[in-house]
This record gives structure tokens, sequence and C-alpha cells, in this order.
């Protein structure tokens, strides 16, 4: 049991590790990976909670975000980067220390934000709420300080791994049926984003969401 | 027994819901269409005012609970003497209107499709009927807003001309702030009711058997008021009614004007007398005093319009107040715990309400007649017509007779019993009052006067004369669903005039519900034919007698003139030798109503100008003259100028949030995120 928690401990802490890796990393084809060790981080790890909690259905899940996070969607976005060559991210917003400052003070408010429900959680599991929480929140900040639509759905794809390990950590994941639908979910977004993201690249020949700030109906 | 009043006025509501579902099948044969779905929803008008004035008689209240509803939370109908009562007014009059609009839609026919006419003039009359029979607070907003949705679509009916949509934009405003403010003020009363606990405080039973705090009940209060103020049209919320109709099609507006400001009244009584129950004395003056206001705002902005439903919209702004100072003397009485006074004063203001709808439904259903023959509203165009449309003539003079409350009809006894119910308020213990509401009675004799007034320029420009216009169109008389509409009207408003004594007697059970107490009895003590609101010695009228004395000096004077051949001449007008006169230089409405705009110039703004144009040969002999006079809303300006100018200046600061870039709509979220896990 000890040995299960120190596993899952050390599982979230590779999460948040790979979540500041995509916070700073420039390179699409990079960003991309790490975004799929997050994804095998998580699978593990939920498998590792239905081990030591008993729960099968956990073992769904953790094959399911094993297929789809894993593997389908870091080989669409791969293909998306390679048919529309995009190689290396434009400037930030924000520029990158700053970015890390930022993701170190989210973590400290995380930890400080789930303190009481640590306190009064009995569960096993319950050191990786505040982890979680802060990798969604960090997916926002990524959303935020990045200019280019492929990161930003890498960020909105973070967070929602963020949400999926909070699930599992706060009450040994949610039923089965809410876990496939939000798969489903993930996997048509990322499909309706992939054929948006042609037209747009078509339509104002770059990728930067700046450029569609020209949508606006000026005043 | 096998039907229940319930039974029947359910049946009414399906009958309309079941037309608006299936007329479309007719919209092939515009014709056949007009002819069923009218006779249909006369039908179906005439079983609602069947079942509404057999539960006022029997005074039985009845209850269904419906099947559907939202989860948990089943609809309620609900059948009582109050009920009964608008179902019987608005029953009556749809009944009218329907059997005019056979006649009168026929006039669109060729010109546009009146499928949409048709389906929510149904829906319309059952949202109304709904309304008044809705017993939780649930269906009674949902019926509230299919009778205004149904409404705007019929005031927006011919949709290409811009003040038609602006017209019907300001009503949809008005009418949703006003539902707005309605269902808060439910939600505070269903609050109240369960302690805020749970929703079983949505139904009217509930809310019956709650004894309300007095802070909770007055907010209750000024909500609902203000939101059936918006929807009657009381000053300073009226802006939306002469708008609205006069660009509606005229069955539509008698209707409106006839029988829609009514639920709005309907819905005053309901939440005070009915569920809130116990109310101070302010309230009361706050109604009273409002319907002065409204009445003598009312007809005076009347006296200077001169396009006819335009000023047959502003008295109903006037009659509203009318009617609104005698629900507010109830008031004021019933928290004195003065049960006959606040029946009396209750009966003058619903017995009004009743007439309000006759007249005005025969009114807007004779300036229909009148537009749909020559095309025009603006009064100065016309005249003379009464030589071309004797039957419309006739009729619509009734009307003004009534709406003037001239013996023997209508208006004037239900205007005699309000001044009965002032007349009364020494009684009252309040010093204060007891010197300001006979000026208010005061207020009531002026409105009265100027109502006359503006009557005579109504029908005297319209209909005598000559026609002043610059083409003249073939005008022709009403047809015959039309005059039918508009000659049952006309008897009801005769009727209601010389037998005011049974008709009080009907509506006993109604004052016995909501105050307690009943002046039939008192009413009918020296038999059907007189009038004897509180005691025959005190005061006492017979509608009947005069009606015959009448009757007597119009028969003696024909016979008179007519008994020798020869007494009569017909000859050319006297032109004072001026011999070019021709119809343009008659008295006209502008005319008429100057010396009242002169005396009561202060309350409008007024913008009259008179420009010479110039004369090569001396000043003194000018070749023509300009005349234009604007008269505007003060309201409008003092109001609502700046509600719509700051709505505006908040809308482009708050413009600003909208950058249009996706990283500060992220960072929105972001902050809404963290501030709410810090702070929840």
């Amino acid at each position: 049991m000890q040995i299960a928690a120190q596993i899952i401990g050390f599982l979230a802490a590779l999460v948040l590790l790979t979540a500041f890796g995509m916070l700073v990393q420039r390179r699409m084809t990079a960003l991309i990976h790490l975004f799929a060790w997050q994804g095998l981080f998580l699978s593990i790890s939920t498998a590792v909670v239905g081990f030591m909690a008993g729960q099968r259905h956990l073992y769904i899940s953790s094959l399911l975000t094993l297929s789809l996070k894993v593997i389908l969607l870091p080989y669409i976005l791969h293909v998306l980067v390679r048919r529309l060559r995009i190689h290396r991210e434009i400037e930030t917003v924000v520029n990158v220390p700053l970015t890390m400052l930022i993701g170190v003070a989210l973590v400290i408010f995380s930890y400080h934000l789930t303190a009481p429900v640590r306190e009064l959680s009995t569960l096993v599991t319950r050191s990786v709420l505040p982890i979680a929480l802060a990798t969604v929140l960090i997916g926002l900040l990524m959303m935020i300080t990045r200019r280019h639509a492929v990161t930003q759905i890498i960020g909105f794809l973070a967070m929602e791994n963020g949400l999926f390990f909070a699930a599992t950590s706060a009450t040994y994941g949610m039923p089965l049926v809410v876990e496939l639908g939000v798969a489903l979910d993930v996997l048509i977004a990322a499909f309706i984003f992939g054929i948006f993201f042609f037209h747009i690249h078509t339509s104002f020949d770059s990728l930067n969401v700046e450029q569609m700030a020209r949508l606006k109906e000026g005043d | 027994m096998i039907f229940t009043p319930i039974d029947i006025a359910s049946s009414a509501v399906l009958l309309f819901l079941f037309l608006a579902m299936f007329t479309f099948l007719l919209s092939r044969r515009q014709r056949l269409m007009i002819d069923i779905c009218f006779s249909l929803a006369a039908a179906a008008s005439l079983l609602g005012f069947i079942a509404g004035a057999w539960t006022v008689a029997g005074g039985v209240t009845e209850k269904i609970v419906l099947l559907f509803g939202l989860p948990d939370l089943p609809f309620h109908l609900r059948l009582d003497p109050l009920s009964g009562f608008f179902l019987t007014v608005i029953g009556l009059l749809s009944f009218f209107v329907s059997v005019y609009s056979i006649g009168y839609v026929r006039g669109f026919l060729g010109k546009r499709s009146v499928t949409s006419l048709v389906v929510f003039y149904c829906l319309f009359i059952a949202g109304m009927f709904m309304v008044v029979m809705a017993d939780d607070a649930l269906i009674f907003l949902i019926s509230w807003e299919i009778m205004a949705a149904a409404s705007y679509f019929l005031v927006l009916f011919e949709h290409e001309r811009i003040e038609n949509r602006r017209a019907a934009f300001l009503y949809m405003v008005v009418a949703h702030v006003g539902a707005i403010a309605i269902l808060l003020s439910f939600g505070i009363l269903a609050g109240l009711a369960t302690g805020f606990k749970d929703f079983s405080g949505y139904t009217f039973d509930a809310m019956r058997a709650t004894q309300f705090p007095v802070g909770g009940a007055t907010a209750a209060f000024l909500l609902a008021f203000f939101g059936f103020a918006a929807k009657a049209g009381i000053v300073p919320l009226h802006v939306w009614l002469p708008e609205a109709h006069p660009v509606a099609p005229s069955n539509v507006s008698a209707l409106m004007s006839g029988v829609m400001l009514k639920t709005a009244i309907y819905g005053i009584i309901r939440v005070t007398f009915d569920l809130i129950k116990v109310f101070p004395w302010w309230w009361g003056a706050l109604a009273l005093a409002l319907g002065l206001i409204s009445a003598v705002m009312g007809v005076l902005y009347a006296l200077m319009q001169h396009d006819l439903k335009r000023l047959l919209a502003y008295h109903s702004v006037e009659n509203i107040g009318i009617i609104l100072i005698g629900i507010g003397l109830a008031m004021i009485f019933t928290s004195f715990k003065l049960p006959l006074l606040a029946a009396l004063a209750l009966i003058a203001g619903l017995y009004h309400t009743m007439n309000h709808a006759m007249f005005k439904g025969l009114l807007f259903m004779g300036a229909g007649a009148v537009l749909h023959a020559t095309n025009e509203r603006n009064m100065e165009e016309m005249g003379g017509l009464i030589h071309r449309m004797p039957w419309t003539a006739a009729l619509f003079l009734v009307g003004c007779v009534s709406i003037s409350a001239l013996p023997p009809f209508n208006g004037f006894v239900s205007e005699w019993l309000t001044f009965q119910a002032f007349l009364l308020s020494p009684g009252l213990p309040n010093p204060l009052l007891k010197l300001l509401i006979p000026l208010g009675a005061a207020l009531l004799a002026l409105t009265g006067a100027l109502a006359a007034a503006c009557f005579v320029k109504a029908f005297g420009v319209t209909f005598l004369g000559h026609w002043r216009g610059h083409h003249n169109p073939s005008v022709h008389e009403a047809n015959w669903p039309m005059r039918f509409g508009m000659i049952m009207a006309a008897l009801t408003c005769l009727l209601l005039g010389i037998l005011p004594a049974m008709f009080i007697g009907w509506m006993d059970t109604l004052s016995a519900q909501l105050v307690g107490s009943k002046i039939g009895a008192s009413s009918g003590a020296y038999g059907w034919m007189w009038l004897t609101p509180v005691a025959p010695e005190r005061a006492s009228y017979s509608g009947m007698i005069v009606f015959w004395g009448i009757m007597a000096v119009v028969v003696s004077t024909f016979l008179l003139l007519h008994v020798r051949p020869g007494k009569i001449h017909r000859a050319p007008v006297w032109d004072c030798g001026f011999e070019k006169i021709n119809p343009r230089m008659q008295y006209n409405a502008t005319s008429f109503a100057m010396p009242i705009r002169r005396i009561f110039g202060f309350l409008f703004s007024i913008r009259e100008r008179v420009r010479a144009g110039s004369n090569p040969g001396h000043a003194a002999f000018p070749v023509r003259l300009n005349y234009s006079l604007r008269i505007r809303d003060r309201f409008w300006g003092w109001l609502y100028q700046p509600i719509v100018v700051s709505s505006f200046w908040i809308a482009r600061h708050l413009g600003r949030l909208q950058q249009g870039r996706i990283q500060v709509y992220l960072i929105y979220s972001f902050i809404t995120i963290i501030v709410l896990l810090v702070f929840l």
C-alpha cells in the first residue's frame, strides 16, 4: 500500500514536470511528445490506483487514456503539424522565466487551496489532488501565453488531463459512463479543431490566433 | 352535473390552441380560412363567456391539476368568481370581435397572407383565457408570455412599415421588463410562503395560506404593481400603448385595448386582494394617485391626437386610470376595515372594466371600419362619413356617448359608482386621506368633461362636415359581419347602462370573495329599474327612465320636424360672401383642441410654428402660410430618453471588454476561476 502511494506520488510529480515542460517548450514536435508522455504517466497512475483500490473500471479508463492520449491524439496532431508545416512556435506573449514563475505560483496556490481537503480525505491518493489542480491551471496558463492555435489545443488537452487526474485521485474515478463520454468528447473536439485549423490556415495563411482579432467588427 | 364551468373554459382554450395549430392546413384557401377560423374562434369565445358568467353567478370555485408541467411541479388551473368575471369580459368581447373579424380580415385578401394573423389571434385569446385561469406562478407567467408574444406578432402583422417594427419592438421591451418584475414578485411570494426552503410555494394556494411579513409583501407588491402597470399602460409606463395600438390590425387593437390591458388589472387584484390579503393603506393611495394621473394625462394627450386609433389608445390610458381609481379606493377602504365601501369601490372599478372593454372594443371596431373604407387614419383628412357610412357612424356614436360617461349608456353608471365611492371617503379614519380624496373626485370630473370634449372632436371631425382629403376614395359602408360585431357591442353598452342593478347583483359573489361584503341587495332594493348603491335616500339612478326620457324627446322632436312637409330645407353652406370656400377650411381637429392646448400646454412639449411666405407685392398680403405643430409626450424625454442614452453608453463601454483576442477571453476565465477558487 505504502509503495503504491509512493508510486502514484512519483507519477504525479512526472505529470507536473511534463506540464512545466509543455509550458516552456517552443518546438512543436517536442511539445506533442511531452503531451504523449503526460498521457502515459496518467495512464499508468490510473492503472496503479485501480489495482490499489480494487476498482476494475479504472483499468478500462487507463486503457482508454493510453489509446487516446498517448497514441491517437498525438498522431492526429503530428499529421496536422506536418501537413501545415509548422515546426517552431512563434514568440510567446510572456517571456519564459516569467511564465515559469507564474506556474510555480499556481502550484503553491493549489497546495494552499487543497490543504483542507487533504486533511479531511482518507484516500491514499489525497496528496495528488493539488498536483492535478495545478495541472489544470497550468494548462489554462499555457492557452493564455501561447499565440499558436495548435499549442492552444495542446493546452486545452493538458487541462483535460489534469481534470481526469483529479477525478481518479479524489474519488477513484468518475463512473465509467461519464469517462467514456468525456473521452469521446475530447476525440471529437480534436477532430473538429483539426478541420477548423485547415480552414483557418487557408483563409488567414497563418495559425496565429492574434490574426483572428481581425474578425471583430470595428468600432 | 356532467359539465362544470371549468370544463367549458378548458375546452374553449383547447379549441383555440387547436385552431392555432391547424389553421395552416387551410392557408391555400384564405377566404375559407377566415370564415371557418373566426367562426370557430367566436364559438370558443362564447364558451369562455358562458363558463365565466356561470362561475360568477354560482359563486363556485373549481380547481384542476393538470397532468403535465415541469417535473414535480404540475400546473394548476382554477376558476373562481374573480377569474370568472374576467373570463366573461374577455369571452364576450372576443366573441364580438371574432364576428367582426370575419368581415374585417377580408380586407387583407389579395394583399397579403392572413394565416399568421389568424394563428396568433387564436393564440392571443387562448393566452388571455389561461392567464385568468392560472392558479400557480409558473403557468401564469407562461400564459402571460404567450399572450405577450402573440400580441407582439399581431402588432408586427404589417411588418414592412418601419413604424410598425419600432412600435412592436418598444412593446416587446416594455412587456418584458414588466414580466421580469412580475416574475421577481412571484419569486418573493413563493419564497416567503415556504420560508425559502423548497419550490412548493409556487402555487397560489400556498401563497394564499401564508401570512406575509410587511417588508416582503411590500417588495412583492411594488414589483408586481410595476409589472402589471407596464402591461396596463399606467402613466408613466404608457408609452408603448399609443405606438402599438394604432399599427395593429383594428380587430387586434380592439382586443388589446379592450381586454389585454384588463389582464393586468386582474393581476393587480389577484396579487393584492387574493394572495397578500392584508396590506397598509398607502398601497391603495399609490394606486389611486397613479390612477388619477393616468386618467387626466391620458385624456389630455388624447385630445392632442388627430390619428383616430392613437386617440383611442390614449383613451385606454385614461380608462385604465379610472379603473385603477376604483381598485385603489377599494384597497384603501379594505385596509381601514370598511368592507361595504370597499365592495362599492371594487364593483365600480370592475364595472368600468367591463364597460371599457365593451365601448373601447366598439370604438376600435368602428375606427377599423373607417380605416377599412378610407385607408386613412388621420382625422384631418376625413369628414362627412356619416353620409356614406350611416351604420358605422351611428354605432361609433354609441361608443362615443358611452366613453364620455353620458347616460343612458354604461360609461355613466360605472363613473357614477366611482363618484359614489369617492363621496363616501369622508368616512375614513385618516384625516389626510379625508382631505385629499375629494380632490381626486374633482380630477375625475375634469377627466369626464375632457373625454366628452375629445369625443365631440373625434366624432365631429370624422363623421360630420365634408370630406377633407385631397383625393376622394370610394368609401363604402362596413360589411355585415363587421356591422353585427359592432351592433352586439353597442347593444351590450346600452344594456349595461339601463340594467345596472341586475349586473351588480350578478357580481355579488365577486365582492364577497375578495372584500367580504355585498352591495347587490342594497343596490337593487328598489327593484331592477333603480340603482341605489348604498342606500336609496343617499343616491339613486335609473338608467331605464333616463333612456325612455331621451327616447321620448328624440321621437317627439323628430315628429315635430317631420310631421309637416316643407319644414326642412337643404341649402348650400353660407360662406360669409367669401365664395371660394372649400372643405379644407372646415373647423378641424387641431383647431378644436387649441383652447385646451393653450391651457394645459405646460404638460406637453409643443413646437408650434407659423411661417408666412414672402410676397413680392406687400408684406401684409402673404401668398401662403405654413403652419406646423409638433406635440410630444414629455415622459419620453424625462424618463425614457435618459434610459436609452445610458444603456447605449454602458453598451459602448462594456464593448471594450470584447477585444476579439482569444488570450484576453482566456484571461477572463482564468481570473474568474482563481477568484472563485479563492473565495468559495
